[in-house]
């Protein structure tokens, strides 16, 4: 519901800078960025729950998360790479920190999956995946400074693409955006983590009568 | 030394095992007998700490120091001699009077004539032989062995009556075994996996 | 304090005593770097800098040590050894710091052959770069070894190797690009070492939920 009232928002209330309609993708844009980057610090956190106080769920929460944030990451890169091109052409940007740095998350967190499915479920697929987790969390810092880095001899940059200021107005809506991408990461989160406990129980009932 | 209670595993979607208990006091004997796939190997596994149970509550009073353990494979790097792979575990499980008490095996098991001899070049009986070297190493109060029987050639067989019929008593001992008739005159006690 | 220390010790030289017994990754290494500078001369064309040569060196490097990376476990796992260390009351970490040290003697020895080919078929070598490499050897060996235990437990085994270990990698290729090609090496260096107190910190700690359940 809240995601209909930031849609709403940004078509009709935000008023138009220069660049038309490419803007509004950018309030979209960067609340799926922050919103990749809260799950995969939850993902994170759990698989930390998991290792340190073996909390039974805890190992299929991180999982649930971690596939959500790929998921709010692919969104970035594809939105991403749209307001790259209405705003400056190209349909890809090496000198977007943020674009280079969802790229490599999405290598990262993409081998993930790949683990996940070469281990058979049980204790040892939960350690593994929850210490890849925990990588996960250590590398995004220290992949943005190294993309930061990187950028000093990569090309001597002409243009650094950021948001546009925002005004009073603008920065509601960009808000409200915000708190509508989290609560829809929180609502998939339920949603997926409610059917995957299904299907474990599923499975429960089908070992106690098989 | 030993107590389980509802002990269960499973891999993945397949159970190996579900509901046993099992209790086993110091200086027992456990005959754990079962056809293949019953899951001896896996139980063992369990009360070594190399897995964890699925389901159940498992509580093992002894240390990873006091813990032998005797699997399927040998546990030697091939590519290394009888001595320097007695002389790694040795050191990591800090047994005192290393070079002694490895010699002393060595001649127990009748291996010290191949002592210099990389683990590749031995034959099926003298690894098992090898291993048990590796099991007794550390003096472990608790041992836990998977089918030592199977490939020890005849003399190592004599041997391994001989160690066993020593330490009966002294150690704790659970054996899986798919020839109880051997071990049955030991057994304090037996465990039937289905 | 000092058990643990000799536990390390006694398994990093089991694994140099392993290598020297097979003597099958060292020289495949060196023969693959070699190779890949060869390869390298051919894909570069004319007029491309001397720098685009030093940002090829570091793919090499990467490369050789996924190389090497990929045997780093074999033996334990053909051999069912990981069962053998696991079980011994030596703290788990050992295994990977032991492992870690012998990876990063057989990368060092890859590079004294890799350094001087290259200098002598590209560029000359500065002290940043060398500065560099030592650094980034320690990052690679630590998160490698520390992947590759990881990835012995799957399915996919080697397979998944790579696909664990780049993602990790593309800082350290950042810092030793930097420090090779930059105008002030300092700074990538500093970083070089940052990651490497980092990931070498979380790889010790965490070792052990990748070896046991």
């Amino acid at each position: 519901m809240l995601l209909g009232v930031a849609i709403a928002m940004v078509a009709f209330y935000a008023p138009l800078d220069e660049d038309g309609l490419n803007q509004k993708i950018f309030y979209f844009h960067v609340p799926i960025a922050l919103t990749a980057y809260a799950c995969f610090g939850w993902g994170a956190w759990k698989g930390l729950r998991h290792l340190w106080k073996r909390s039974p769920g805890a190992d299929l929460e991180s999982y649930v998360a971690i596939h959500q944030g790929v998921i709010f990451a692919a969104m970035t890169l594809v939105t991403g790479s749209i307001w790259a091109r209405y705003r400056w052409g190209h349909w890809w940007l090496w000198s977007s920190k943020q674009l280079v740095l969802f790229l490599v998350l999405f290598l990262f967190y993409s081998a993930y999956f790949m683990l996940r499915f070469s281990v058979e479920p049980g204790p040892r697929r939960a350690n593994l995946s929850a210490v890849y987790a925990i990588f996960g969390v250590v590398l995004i810092p220290v992949s943005f400074l190294a993309i930061r880095l990187a950028s000093d001899y990569i090309h001597p940059v002409a243009f650094e693409p950021s948001g546009p200021q925002m005004s009073g107005s603008q920065f509601l809506t960009f808000c409200v955006c915000l708190a509508a991408m989290l609560s829809l990461f929180a609502a998939l989160y339920r949603l997926e983590l409610a059917g995957k406990r299904i299907d474990a129980r599923l499975r429960e009932l089908r070992e106690l009568l098989g | 030394m030993i107590r389980a209670r509802g002990l269960a595993k499973r891999y993945g979607e397949r159970r190996v095992f579900a509901g046993i208990d099992l209790d086993v006091e110091r200086g027992g004997f456990t005959l754990v007998t079962g056809p293949n796939g019953s899951g001896k190997t896996t139980l063992l596994r369990l009360l070594a700490g190399l897995a964890q149970p699925s389901a159940g509550d498992l509580d093992v009073d002894a240390t990873r120091g006091q813990l032998g353990f005797l699997a399927h494979e040998p546990l030697v790097y091939r590519d290394l001699t009888a001595l320097e792979n007695l002389e790694l575990y040795g050191r990591l499980y800090r047994v005192p009077e290393r070079r002694e008490r490895i010699g002393m095996l060595l001649e127990r098991f009748d291996l010290w004539d191949s002592r210099n001899k990389r683990a590749a070049a031995f034959s099926r009986g003298m690894l098992q032989r090898l291993a048990l070297c590796r099991l007794f190493l550390h003096e472990p109060s608790l041992l836990l062995l998977d089918e030592p029987f199977s490939a020890l050639d005849a003399e190592g067989v004599e041997l391994l009556d001989r160690e066993l019929a020593l330490r009966r008593g002294e150690a704790t001992f659970v054996v899986a075994t798919h020839e109880p008739l051997r071990l049955g005159p030991l057994a304090s006690e037996r465990l039937a996996l289905a | 304090m000092s058990g643990y220390f000799a536990d390390v010790a006694a398994l990093a030289r089991k694994d140099l005593l392993l290598e020297l017994r097979a003597r099958d990754t060292l020289p495949a290494m060196l023969l693959f770097v070699s190779a890949a500078l060869v390869i390298f001369h051919f894909a570069l064309p004319a007029g491309t800098g001397e720098l685009a040569g030093l940002g090829l060196l570091w793919v090499a490097i990467v490369f050789t040590a996924l190389l090497g990376l990929s045997r780093a476990f074999v033996a334990e796992r053909e051999q069912g050894m990981l069962d053998g260390l696991v079980l011994a009351p030596s703290d788990r970490s050992a295994i990977w710091l032991g492992k870690a040290l012998a990876a990063l003697a057989f990368l060092a020895l890859a590079e004294v052959v890799a350094l001087p080919l290259f200098a002598l078929f590209f560029s000359g070598i500065d002290g940043a770069t060398v500065a560099g490499v030592a650094l980034a050897d320690v990052g690679i060996c630590s998160v490698g070894v520390f992947v590759a235990a990881m990835s012995i437990a799957t399915r996919a085994r080697e397979l998944l190797l790579p696909v664990l270990f780049l993602p990790l990698a593309i800082p350290v290729i950042v810092g030793g690009v930097g420090a090779s090609v930059a105008g002030e090496p300092a700074r990538y260096l500093g970083f070089l070492a940052l990651y490497d107190a980092l990931f070498a910190t979380i790889c010790w700690a965490s070792f052990e939920y990748v070896v046991t359940e």
